[in-house]
């Protein structure tokens, strides 16, 4: 699918399927397009050119009856900050079709599973950052979707609340709910992802398991090296001749797939850390771009 | 994305269960305020109808054999849905929109643009309805004879309402930001409010100005308030019933194309 806004393309020929029951993750800087895909899933945003199946749905000519079964979890909090912690998922239940005769006991069961059943009675406006992202999650998990789309779940939370998001995904996952996750933290799409897309400019760049994804583009280790500058600099001058691809992180210097440097060029470099490769070593390879983490 | 073959399912223009999920959402959250949101919607007209009815009701005893006190009263009917439903219909619109992203959330839901706005347009209705009977119970109880016709007030206002609250949905649609809204207010609004005939009769008024107040829906609002009060004029009623009726849903059809361009790439 394409999707241009003027002259801006926001996503150029992506293509792009996530396995029933596993987590896909998009990952990639800000403004690579995860959002804008994103949105053409649910019709708010309406592709150019190609073709969109959301859960055997034409998209978005049948994107209404896509969106019943699917839940959407925004990057920007929209809760309705005047309401209890219940009264949000309640009305979200409404608008997400759940049958009345059900409907209290599919809210208490979202409450429970988002760990909220204590503040079930509180007003939205009084929860800390990582409840109100439980609580987004909770309103969008209410009718038991086949899909969830988590736009950037955990951006802008302290790390120990951001666990308590991951556990909660990974649950999902378990339940054998699909799961379509954007972020830009690589531990994020490490640990939560089956399946991680790499995007760039609108593309995806590379595509695969987070191991094999490591292990295809940067090999299985990476030494790193750190010193002023002119000793990266030296670094990168003797494993360039053998054909070793290097990254530069700040104060550091990192030569890739190092479990296969030859002992004399090793011995050449003197000391440096031996690390397994991540995800971050591949995304700088495949766009020379530089991710948070 | 696919998983399993997906049902064959045909979906009206407006499904119920989409406008049901909408109006819950309204009336949870009126639960919450209604109180400031009714202060405001029965205490401006309230005092409109006050200082008017003693302040000119002094001097002029009465307009069109109708004691002053009494015509304000029927007139004030009209200002309080009008403000019930166009400033709702513009300022709450454009802060979900724009501020809150509430419109974002929904629309990730099975609701299509259609029929969130008819839902939230019909709720203000039902407000604006309900609202404007405030200001009949004060002329109450300064002298205003009940009468059988009055029990269509509320119907009056939920028509003149609905057709005000898509207009400011409308506007909150193509204003380029929230600060434009007192352009509105003062080219708009305030010429509707004072050429409907809500404080006073028209018939002072060039020939071609009152000709230009037909197209005001207010007008036609004021005349079937008055009419419900005073005694029905059934033929000029259907046409101010009609007039209404055109002015609602053409605004509706702009509220909609507006908000379906703002909202969805």
């Amino acid at each position: 699918m394409v999707k241009t806004f003027g002259d801006l393309v926001a996503v150029d020929g992506l293509d792009l399927d996530v396995a029933p029951g596993t987590c896909l993750g998009l990952l990639g800087p800000n403004g690579a397009g995860k959002s804008t895909t994103m949105r053409m899933l649910t019709g708010q945003a309406i592709a150019d050119e190609g073709e969109i199946v959301v859960l055997g749905y034409a998209v978005p000519r049948e994107s209404k009856q896509a969106r019943a079964r699917m839940g959407v979890v925004p990057q920007r909090e929209n809760l309705d900050d005047e309401l209890t912690v219940r009264q949000n998922v309640a009305v979200w239940a409404t608008l997400l079709r759940v049958p009345r005769r059900t409907r209290d006991e599919a809210v208490d069961a979202a409450l429970e599973m988002a760990q909220l059943t204590d503040r079930a009675d509180s007003r939205a406006s009084t929860l800390s950052g990582g409840m109100r992202r439980r609580l987004l999650i909770a309103r969008a998990l209410v009718h038991g979707p086949d899909l969830v789309l988590l736009d950037e779940p955990t951006v802008g939370l302290d790390p120990q609340v951001r666990g308590e998001i991951w556990v909660l995904v990974d649950r999902l996952r378990s339940e054998g709910v699909s799961v379509l996750m954007s972020t830009h933290y690589i531990e994020e799409a490490e640990r939560l992802c089956d399946d991680v897309a790499v995007m760039s400019h609108g593309r995806i760049i590379a595509r695969g398991t987070p191991a094999a994804l490591v292990i295809e583009h940067a090999g299985a280790e990476a030494m790193e090296f750190y010193g002023p500058p002119d000793r990266l600099q030296r670094v990168e001058e003797i494993v360039a001749p053998s054909g070793f691809r290097t990254r530069r992180t700040g104060p550091s210097v990192s030569v890739l797939r190092a479990e296969t440097l030859p002992a004399s060029v090793v011995a050449e470099l003197g000391d440096g850390a031996r690390r397994p490769s991540n995800l971050e070593d591949v995304f700088v390879l495949l766009t020379g771009e530089k991710l948070e983490d | 994305m696919t998983v399993v073959p997906a049902p064959e399912t045909r979906l009206r223009a407006v499904e119920p269960t989409a406008f049901a999920g909408v109006f819950t959402r309204e009336t949870t959250l009126f639960r919450r305020v209604w109180r400031s949101t009714t202060f405001g919607s029965v205490v401006e007209p309230t005092i409109n109808l006050i200082a008017f009815g003693f302040g000119f009701g002094a001097l002029v005893s009465t307009v069109q054999g109708i004691p002053y006190v009494q015509y304000i009263g029927t007139g004030v009917v009209a200002s309080a849905v009008l403000f019930s439903s166009v400033f709702a219909g513009m300022f709450d619109t454009y802060v979900k929109r724009y501020y809150m992203k509430t419109y974002d959330g929904i629309l990730a839901t099975p609701v299509d643009v259609p029929e969130l706005f008819l839902a939230e347009a019909v709720w203000i209705a039902v407000k604006s309805g309900i609202y404007g009977c405030a200001p009949l119970l004060v002329a109450m109880v300064f002298g205003l004879p009940p009468s059988w016709g009055m029990l269509a007030i509320p119907f009056i206002g939920f028509l003149t309402g609905f057709g005000f609250a898509f207009m400011g949905q409308w506007f909150s649609g193509i204003v380029p930001s929230i600060d434009s809204f007192s352009y509105v207010q003062s080219a708009l609004v305030t010429p509707l409010l004072l050429l409907s005939g809500v404080f006073f009769p028209l018939t002072g008024f060039p020939t071609w100005v009152q000709r230009l107040a037909e197209l005001n829906p207010l007008y036609h609002c004021v005349q079937l308030v008055r009419d419900a009060v005073f005694g029905w004029n059934p033929l000029a009623d259907l046409g101010h019933v009609l007039a209404l009726s055109v002015f609602a849903v053409a605004m509706g059809l702009l509220a909609v194309r507006a908000l379906q361009r703002q909202l969805i790439d």
